[in-house]
């Protein structure tokens, strides 16, 4: 795989048809329109190494209620866009006179993206996947959405290995938060191998890293607890 | 305070010992701000230059917000400091021109398409002035909106030129600037070769006009490869794994 950088005007191909995410095309030809990793395989496209989230239909988000309307919550995604979550997506009736009781200004959300008009109105829903719905226990993490891929890593190599050595339930939003869910101790080792992944996404051998990590972690977690035993 | 030089070209050298078409000494730190999208530190010369980048986000005041693109911001500002005497604070209407014609250099490279109802707001602060700020504003914006991942069609470079002792020079300082027949900055867009920007103050024939504007856009791109330089440094180690 190749790693080169490029930025913003560089010529990528001369073949049009090969033109993917990040680039753009003039006279035929396509060019990087952002700063980032270029990616050779299939399609010619451009990772990008910073940038805000743009929420795209389908994608799983992790949003907080900043509005209770009439028959409606808005929600706020880490976007320059707010997310609308509409009474009739989410999966149980709901009285219009105590909308705020299923969901009030404060409460986080996951849900995912339903459809995205041109204006960039952005339509949630519930519905669709069990753990949908209110977030009412565990922690929500927010690293920079850029870095979700290396969380969840090739074919979600990454997150079974997370998921695996804290025994931490995991989900990702690809707005760039995470939910976990599990024991205070394992969450914690959790956070600090999310952290690591997010500081040194663009390294090399970063599963490596993170094992060693969780492992250190965990000792000093035992050798804690023996000395309180002792 | 600087004092009237009698000449500004000795010996076939100009006073700081460059030759006609060398630039002054450029740094640039890609990144420094942590809690911009973007930002870029230029030091060119004497000029320091700070840009920070912020967006796309929610545009407020709402009635500013389009439909169909996204708007540009763009404050180019001088600190008090940054000058001998000190310069009044807040926008004067050197400032705002400025700001103006810089925003729209960048707005001619900026995708704004893909980011309806939402703004880029771009903030240049000169820390220290010395000739050729709205210049080094400028790549330092362009720098720092490459950091904050906004799609662009290319990096804006820019440069000035202009007249000493009817002699045409790259890259006037402050002597050449204060004392000098003619000064004009030039931005391209390095990799097409387009022009963002161009403003003149002074007088120059056409014939020089024609050979100032050729010796500019070899500023720029020389500002352009230093650009890349920093660009690609800032994941550095990247590159050789």
């Amino acid at each position: 795989m190749g790693r080169e950088i490029v930025i913003p005007g560089d010529l990528l191909s001369n073949d049009r048809r090969k033109a993917g995410e990040g680039t753009y095309v003039e006279r035929g030809k396509v060019y990087a329109s952002i700063y980032g990793i270029l990616d050779k395989r299939d399609k010619i496209r451009v990772i990008p190494l910073a940038g805000r989230y743009i929420p795209s239909p389908g994608d799983v988000v992790i949003g907080n209620i900043i509005e209770v309307g009439f028959a409606f919550w808005k929600v706020e995604i880490n976007s320059p866009y707010e997310g609308v979550l509409n009474v009739t997506e989410v999966n149980r009736k709901i009285d219009l006179n105590k909308i705020d009781e299923f969901l009030n200004v404060g409460d986080m959300i996951i849900g995912r993206v339903k459809k995205i008009d041109p204006a960039m109105r952005v339509e949630l829903t519930l519905k669709g996947e069990k753990f949908f719905g209110k977030i009412k226990d565990g922690r929500v993490i927010e690293i920079a959405h850029t870095r979700v891929p290396r969380v969840i890593g090739r074919g979600g190599s990454m997150i079974s290995l997370l998921k695996k050595e804290t025994g931490c339930s995991i989900y990702v939003g690809q707005n760039g938060r995470i939910w976990i869910k599990g024991d205070e101790n394992s969450m914690d080792i959790l956070a600090s191998a999310i952290a690591l992944i997010e500081r040194e996404a663009h390294t090399i051998g970063l599963t490596e890293k993170v094992e060693a990590l969780i492992k250190s972690e965990k000792e000093k977690l035992r050798g804690g607890e023996s000395a309180t035993k002792a | 305070m600087l004092q009237k030089p009698e000449r500004l070209i000795v010996d076939g050298k100009r006073l700081d010992g460059r030759a006609f078409d060398e630039l002054r000494p450029v740094k640039i730190v890609v990144g420094p701000l942590h809690r911009a999208d973007g930002s870029c530190y230029i030091e060119h010369g004497k000029n320091k230059v700070m840009a920070a980048v912020y967006g796309p986000r929610e545009v407020h005041p709402k009635h500013l917000q389009e439909v169909t693109h996204a708007i540009v911001r763009y404050r180019y500002n001088m600190a008090p400091f940054s000058v001998e005497d000190r310069k009044r604070p807040g926008p004067d209407r050197r400032s705002i021109e400025i700001s103006k014609v810089s925003r729209e250099a960048l707005e001619s490279v900026i995708l704004k398409e893909y980011f309806p109802r939402s703004t880029i707001d771009i903030f240049v602060e000169i820390l220290q002035a010395d000739a050729g700020t709205r210049v080094a504003a400028l790549n330092a914006a362009s720098v720092a909106l490459a950091d904050a991942g906004i799609p662009m069609k290319g990096l804006v470079s820019a440069c000035s030129v202009g007249k000493v002792d009817d002699t045409l020079v790259l890259d006037l300082s402050k002597e050449e600037d204060n004392y000098g027949q003619a000064d004009m900055p030039v931005a391209i867009v390095a990799n097409t070769g387009e022009i963002a920007f161009l403003q003149m103050d002074g007088h120059m024939t056409q014939e020089e006009f024609r050979k100032a504007l050729e010796m500019a856009i070899d500023g720029c791109k020389q500002i352009y490869k230093l650009q890349r330089e920093a660009l690609l440094a800032k994941y550095g180690g990247l590159e050789n794994e």
